[in-house]
């Protein structure tokens, strides 16, 4: 055992840390789709296309910002900036324009106008940023490598990957537990999540927390995608990946559960990244591994609210 | 109402002669094109293949459940055709063979999809397919990765035709069949086993007070429609000549749903009409704007769902009526 950790150990050790900063980037998307989906009904299938588009966004943004001879920390600032205009200007269009519309209308109908959204929104990804990959990574040689303690040898990993991912993403699932739970706006998010009749009832504007909830989905999407530009290379088609991962996470959590997300993309993130180590032609597999196999035991998903039958 | 339901509630019945009229004249028209410009003849075999395969997305639709993993049926077809067609080079064989093999996945996995309901029987399937795809896309010594497979050549009730009468052949399988598993899914439709699926969208549980089996009802269209992905599939790869794993992601599933709800799922022509509308838009958007092309086909699919919720069929049929027909 102990020759067999000197031989593997090392490589076990970084597959998960790797498998951490993955989890945190997935759980970034993957909450903001679970979020959109508990108030509008909708499950965004062109949640991946506002992830790509944050990525390409903050990777042009931190260009710009160094062509302007701005210091490297600056490019974090690219990061939130992107995060925050994808988010404030294509969030609010997208549901104005066209969720909008079909609101209370059949689920086929509903994910087919986001499948043309997402399809939409892919060719004007490649119309702006082409096809070549663009490589933006200053945000992450900016803090360089730390020598992580394993065993009795450290590994290098970027400091990046190690401390910004995660901490971001632990820093997002308690803000958004705060604020759901303990400001008015939150409660209200809550409300119209829960029963939308019976908030409406109440006084509360619908509409108004419907394109919050969205706006701030799609931020968080970009931000997700913003934060992973530097650790990638981008290339087109990353959103179609995402998406799919993002609906794997969601779907083994239960639909509308928060930290079940962060859970469930945590179990996924290292499932895949110890597979990447033990067989890594079946890495990609294995979410969807997980996600079919908590689904064959619980239907609605590891911490999901079993509805009740309709009669 | 919504759209489907809209169509669903059209009597059969008096729409027996238009549609039997518009089924012949569709066929004869593709016919036509496919003469007077043979280069499309590529384009509506391919069309037509696909149609077969929404005609079983069709079918779910009726029960109210959309899948978005549908082309993983296609990809078996297509490897299917791929894998053996150096060894078994006969179409005629080649063709039940991959549509055997994909009814055979699809009753594995319908056993267990059969279970969920709406987004979550989408989302199963949606991840289903994806294992296909990563498997195609990863298992390099065995399918050659994204590069894809050849299609070696291929023999005709043991007649090697030359390049022209192949693809002539082709068109007139896909044509044939495509009338062959209309009327099937006609016959079916008008069943009792087709018209429970109707029951499983409304009220499932009344379905179960009067003694059906849901999940059955639900099965048997499942790998129904799994081998009509099975044999569009295997018309694709014969048509096409190549497989790549592209044929098992989920943007081709999507693309077969787009479809379904282009034609209208009102009616067994629709999934064609869809079909052919599709292709038709992808080939002459692509050369016409190369990079935008996804763009175009988005918009139309927009467009349809937000201002002609019965799809192509349902504008055809609203307009005939309009005329007193």
């Amino acid at each position: 055992m102990a020759e067999w950790l000197t031989d593997n150990g090392l490589l076990l050790g970084l597959a998960l840390l790797d498998g951490l900063a993955y989890a945190a980037l997935v759980f970034m998307v993957a909450v903001g789709l679970n979020m959109v989906f508990g108030v509008l009904r909708i499950v965004n299938v062109a949640h991946g296309s506002l992830f790509a588009i944050g990525a390409y966004t903050a990777a042009s943004v931190g260009i710009f910002f160094a062509s302007l001879g701005l210091p490297a920390w600056a490019s974090y600032v690219a990061l939130l900036l992107a995060a925050a205009l994808v988010g404030g200007i294509l969030g609010p269009l997208i549901e104005r324009l066209i969720l909008r519309r079909i609101y209370g209308q059949e689920e086929v109908l509903q994910l087919l106008v986001t499948f043309a959204l997402f399809m939409i929104l892919e060719d004007v990804q490649k119309l702006i940023w082409g096809v070549q990959p663009i490589m933006q990574d200053t945000p992450m040689k900016f803090l360089g490598t730390v020598e992580v303690p394993f065993g009795e040898d450290t590994i290098p990993f970027t400091a990046y990957q190690l401390f910004v991912l995660p901490g971001v993403a632990v820093a997002t699932l308690a803000g958004l537990a705060w604020f759901l739970r303990r400001t008015l706006t939150g409660r209200v998010i809550v409300a119209v999540t829960t029963d939308k009749e019976a908030a409406m009832a109440m006084g509360i504007d619908a509409a108004k927390v419907t394109l919050l909830t969205f706006t701030f989905g799609a931020a968080l999407a970009a931000l997700g995608g913003a934060l992973a530009s530097p650790t990638t290379s981008l290339v087109p088609g990353i959103g179609a990946q995402t998406i799919v991962l993002s609906f794997a996470v969601v779907a083994t959590a239960g639909l509308g559960q928060i930290e079940g997300a962060a859970i469930s993309a945590l179990m996924i993130g290292l499932g895949r990244s110890i597979a990447v180590y033990l067989a890594p032609e079946f890495e990609v597999v294995v979410p969807y591994i997980i996600m079919v196999a908590v689904l064959l035991v619980r239907p609605q998903g590891l911490f999901g609210v079993l509805e009740t039958r309709r009669v | 109402m919504s759209a489907t339901d809209r169509a669903l509630a059209a009597p059969p019945r008096t729409m027996r002669l238009p549609e039997a009229l518009l089924a012949v004249l569709g066929a004869a028209a593709l016919v036509l094109v496919a003469f007077l410009a043979p280069w499309l003849k590529f384009v509506l075999t391919v069309a037509l293949a696909k149609g077969i395969a929404v005609l079983g997305i069709l079918l779910l639709l009726r029960a109210g459940q959309v899948s978005f993993g549908h082309s993983m049926f296609l990809a078996v077809g297509a490897y299917t055709v791929a894998f053996l067609a150096p060894a078994v080079p006969e179409a005629l064989l080649l063709l039940p063979l991959g549509a055997l093999l994909a009814g055979i996945l699809g009753l594995v996995i319908g056993l267990f999809v059969v279970r969920y309901r709406d987004i979550f029987f989408g989302m199963l399937n949606l991840a289903l397919s994806m294992v296909l795809y990563s498997l195609l896309e990863k298992l390099y010594a065995l399918t050659k990765g994204t590069d894809g497979i050849r299609v070696s050549g291929l023999t005709f009730a043991g007649i090697t035709p030359d390049r022209e009468t192949q693809e002539w052949v082709m068109f007139g399988l896909a044509l044939v069949l495509a009338i062959g598993f209309g009327l099937l899914v006609r016959a079916y439709l008008a069943s009792p086993m087709g018209r429970a699926l109707a029951g499983i969208k409304t009220r499932e549980t009344r379905l179960e007070f009067m003694g059906v089996s849901a999940r059955r009802v639900l099965l048997f269209a499942y790998v129904m429609s799994a081998v009509m992905g099975g044999v569009g599939g295997t018309l694709v790869a014969m048509t096409t000549r190549h497989v790549t794993p592209q044929l098992a992601y989920w943007t081709s599933s999507g693309e077969l749903v787009f479809i379904a709800i282009l034609g209208g799922a009102g009616s067994a022509l629709g999934p064609f009409l869809g079909a052919t509308a599709f292709e038709l838009v992808r080939v002459y958007a692509a050369a016409a704007v190369a990079d935008a092309w996804q763009m175009i086909l988005g918009g139309v699919l927009l467009a349809v769902i937000l201002f002609a919720p019965g799809g192509l069929w349902g504008m055809l049929t609203s307009r005939l009526k309009g005329r007193g027909a």
